[in-house]
């Protein structure tokens, strides 16, 4: 009888030898710790992004009674998104459109100006993978103490040290994710009900995530993250030309490298003693002597490793530095080096983010704080009535989104002689008056009636309309549409 | 192809692979015996320990007099009636608000009248629109709820009246009227209905043959102004549509006033009392009102 289930250790038949596995594994990196100025840079940029990420939901902007006092909130609940002196409504989703799109052009002028800038030194992968080598350093020590410590046999040295740096790496994740959910409630409530297990389970869920993926992410995939998950190492290759600036290996003055002992010669050979400095402190694992490589996040911490050994072994510093593939090439051409920081694309990107930026301005400055909305029936598109008349059924949106109380006065543009009517209101005047509250928005259903005696053409054809609002303070808005009529052969 | 005889299959190895293969041979074909991906494998035993897990928690089998409920007493209909019951209280609230206020305060303030529009705006869909089509504009037999004809009556109260007991329904009090079938139960003659039928277009200010028409004159008086009155305006009291607008529940052509004369059509519209809670009477009514711009 033919066996039907091999069982995985019962297999006992000869076993083909296996091709190359599908997934090479990740080789471990464990940057040594460097001073110096871009170290320096660094540790601010690490700190002052830490504390905006930590510290922005707590700050408080007085809207008055109506609003949340939250300076930034985004609430999903009252559908509103609150910047400090901004405030948006759904309908306004296009300042976001035009935030991501003067944010990408942004990344795209500094990036063919000055290389990686975003990925070395603000984006969060960065930031928090460098404060999770803070905490390993702590607990495990540096460089050579870590690789020692991760070829040691098991023993209780090497557990506690492990459990002590995962323990507080999910702490750092559980704040970090724990931060996140401020930004959608009001920070000291949530805070209060996230302590008190009664926070919404979505609140909870988005911790859960977040603390998963900053855990992950900074703790072990790390430098995977830049290579492997994000697109935009791919995407800069096309913002980068010969003449911007990034972390570059000056290969001019390096080559020819090899050792060097102290009292030997400089003459005939290049100033790169092959120290391998510049690798070890590298977080991404690369060497910057192969040149620009995708993996580099320009972080310039191999700058500050080559410049302590430049001065350890008296040549000058600046054997890596920021500098352009079109300056290394001249020099070694013998030719001067030029810097060129204007150029065809970095004109077009700065003159694009002007555009963008220039516009979502503009929009946010001449804002008007009431829009209206005009939704006409389509089933049906209109209502003969029994003396002949035809009505129309609209549905208004009227949004006040200043954040005070008013009232709209709702004007019908339209065929002479035409009806108003709004449901609930008696009146039959061709102005309504609708009363908002602050932040508030209201629907209203509203008839318009054209008689037959008046003006027979109106009835026999479509006529374009127009509703008006005014409100309290004077300020306009309005919005076309078009009354349908019976007989209108359409 | 293996011998008939033997189903025992012949050990055989693939000369390229190395691979055993299953010893069977279908026409020069033979199948690799390679070990099943661990993947594969592994998900299989997930499922195996899974479903084992799930007929022990869930209902799973059917037995003689009914099947085994599962740990968990799982049971969707259960499950069902408990959303519909937290469903109704969380409506609680507004629905409450509707129940207290009258037909004519829920149309007037913003928020109940908002509510009930919306929810009208469903219930109708759900179970009005059927006949009333979804833009409440009906058809042949079926009322216009978006024009200002009402055989019943079209204020908020005769509107909720008329949701509550139905129109010739099964309801003790529902409203009921019946136009007899003049020409099909032979109370009237042919030539009567037909210039009846010349009388009732005249009504609606249209071109008839006035012959018919002062034939058809006391005829009508007779026969019809009991319920259309005597000037074929009609009687919301009980039922009896306006015979002298444009508005023609079973068409206005001569064709189709004969038919309707003749046969007396009559149609039904079910009591929602039962089916309805107030609050949804309530709200169907201010959508049902306020979408004929009210009266």
């Amino acid at each position: 009888m033919p066996v039907l289930i091999d069982t995985v250790n019962g297999d006992k038949r000869p076993k083909v030898p296996d091709p190359a596995p599908l997934y090479k594994g990740r080789e471990p990196i464990y940057p040594k710790l460097v001073h110096g100025q871009f170290r320096t840079i660094k540790w601010v940029l690490l700190w002052i992004t830490l504390a905006v990420y930590y510290i922005l939901p707590w700050l408080r902007w007085d809207r008055g009674p109506a609003t949340p006092n939250q300076a930034v909130l985004v609430d999903f609940t009252h559908a509103r998104f609150y910047f400090f002196f901004i405030q948006l409504w759904p309908e306004e989703i296009y300042y976001f459109t035009g935030l991501l799109v003067t944010a990408a052009l942004a990344l795209f002028l500094v990036s063919a100006l000055f290389g990686r800038l975003w990925c070395g030194y603000a984006c969060p992968q960065t930031v928090w993978t460098d404060f999770y080598i803070v905490v390993e350093r702590l607990f495990e020590g540096d460089r050579n103490a870590r690789m020692r410590l991760d070829a040691a046999p098991t023993s209780f040295n090497k557990v506690w040290r492990k459990t002590g740096k995962h323990a507080v790496w999910l702490l750092v994740a559980l704040v970090t994710g724990g931060a996140w959910v401020f930004y959608f409630d009001d920070a000291p409530t949530l805070m209060g009900q996230l302590f008190t297990g009664s926070a919404a389970t979505s609140a909870y869920l988005s911790v859960a995530i977040l603390t998963f993926t900053t855990y992950a992410l900074a703790g072990s995939m790390r430098e995977q993250v830049c290579t492997y998950m994000c697109p935009w190492p791919r995407i800069q290759g096309a913002m980068l030309d010969e003449h911007s600036l990034q972390v570059t290996y000056r290969a001019d003055r390096g080559e020819t490298r090899g050792p060097h002992k102290k009292g030997e010669r400089w003459e005939g050979r290049g100033d790169c003693i092959d120290c391998q400095q510049c690798v070890v402190v590298c977080p991404m694992g690369i060497d910057i002597r192969d040149g620009a490589q995708m993996e580099c996040i320009n972080c310039g911490l191999c700058i500050d490793a080559c410049d302590e050994i430049m001065d350890k072994v008296e040549r000058p510093r600046g054997l890596i530095a920021y500098d352009t593939d079109y300056a290394v090439a001249a020099r070694l051409a013998k030719r001067k080096p030029t810097y060129h920081l204007i150029r065809p694309r970095t004109v077009y990107y700065a003159l694009a983010l002007a555009l963008v930026g220039g516009l979502m301005l503009y929009g946010l400055l001449t804002r008007s704080p009431v829009a209206i909305d005009v939704l006409r029936d389509r089933n049906p598109e209109y209502v003969q009535l029994s003396d002949g008349a035809v009505r129309n059924g609209y549905t208004l949106k009227l949004m006040n989104r200043s954040l005070h109380p008013t009232v709209f006065w709702v004007d019908f543009k339209g065929p002479k002689d035409a009806v108003v009517r709004a449901v609930g209101q008696t009146a039959t005047t061709r102005t309504l008056a609708v009363p908002l509250a602050a932040d508030g928005q209201r629907s209203l259903r509203v008839f318009v009636t054209v008689p037959q005696d008046h003006d027979e053409h109106d009835l026999h054809h479509s006529s374009p309309a127009t509703f008006a609002i005014t409100s309290q303070d004077g300020q306009t808005a309005e919005k076309k549409t078009v009354f349908l009529a019976a007989g209108d052969d359409r | 192809m293996a011998d008939p005889k033997h189903d025992k299959p012949t050990p055989h190895k693939d000369e390229i692979s190395g691979v055993d293969t299953t010893g069977h041979e279908w026409d020069g074909i033979r199948e690799l015996d390679n070990p099943l991906p661990r993947w594969w494998l592994y998900v299989f035993y997930a499922c195996i320990v899974f479903a084992v897990g799930y007929w022990v928690l869930m209902p799973a089998w059917p037995g003689l007099h009914g099947y085994t409920k599962g740990l968990l007493h799982q049971s969707d209909r259960g499950e069902l009636s408990v959303a519909l019951h937290d469903l109704s209280a969380t409506r609680g609230a507004a629905g409450q608000a509707l129940v207290k206020a009258s037909l004519e305060q829920i149309e007037a303030d913003p928020k109940l009248q908002a509510y009930a529009l919306s929810a009208g705006a469903s219930i109708f869909g759900d179970n009005c629109a059927t006949c009333h089509g979804t833009g409440g504009t009906g058809g042949k037999g079926y009322p216009n709820l978006r024009d200002d004809v009402w055989l019943w009556g079209g204020d908020l109260n005769a509107i909720e009246h008329t949701l509550r007991v139905g129109i010739r329904s099964t309801h003790t009090d529902t409203r009921q009227s019946q136009m007899p079938s003049f020409g099909r139960d032979q109370l009237l003659t042919g030539a009567q209905v037909n210039d009846l039928t010349e009388y009732v277009t005249a009504l609606s200010r249209r071109k008839a043959d006035p012959a018919a028409v002062s034939r058809a004159a006391p005829l009508f008086q007779a026969q019809c102004a009991v319920c259309h009155g005597a000037d074929g305006k009609g009687n919301q009291a009980v039922g009896a549509p306006n015979l002298t607008d444009q508005d023609w529940l079973y068409g206005g052509d001569p064709n189709s006033i004969h038919t309707q004369i003749w046969n007396g059509r009559a149609g039904v519209m079910p009591s929602w009392e039962k089916r309805f809670d107030t609050a949804t009477i309530k709200a169907l009514t201010v959508y049902v009102h306020a979408n004929a711009s009210g009266q």
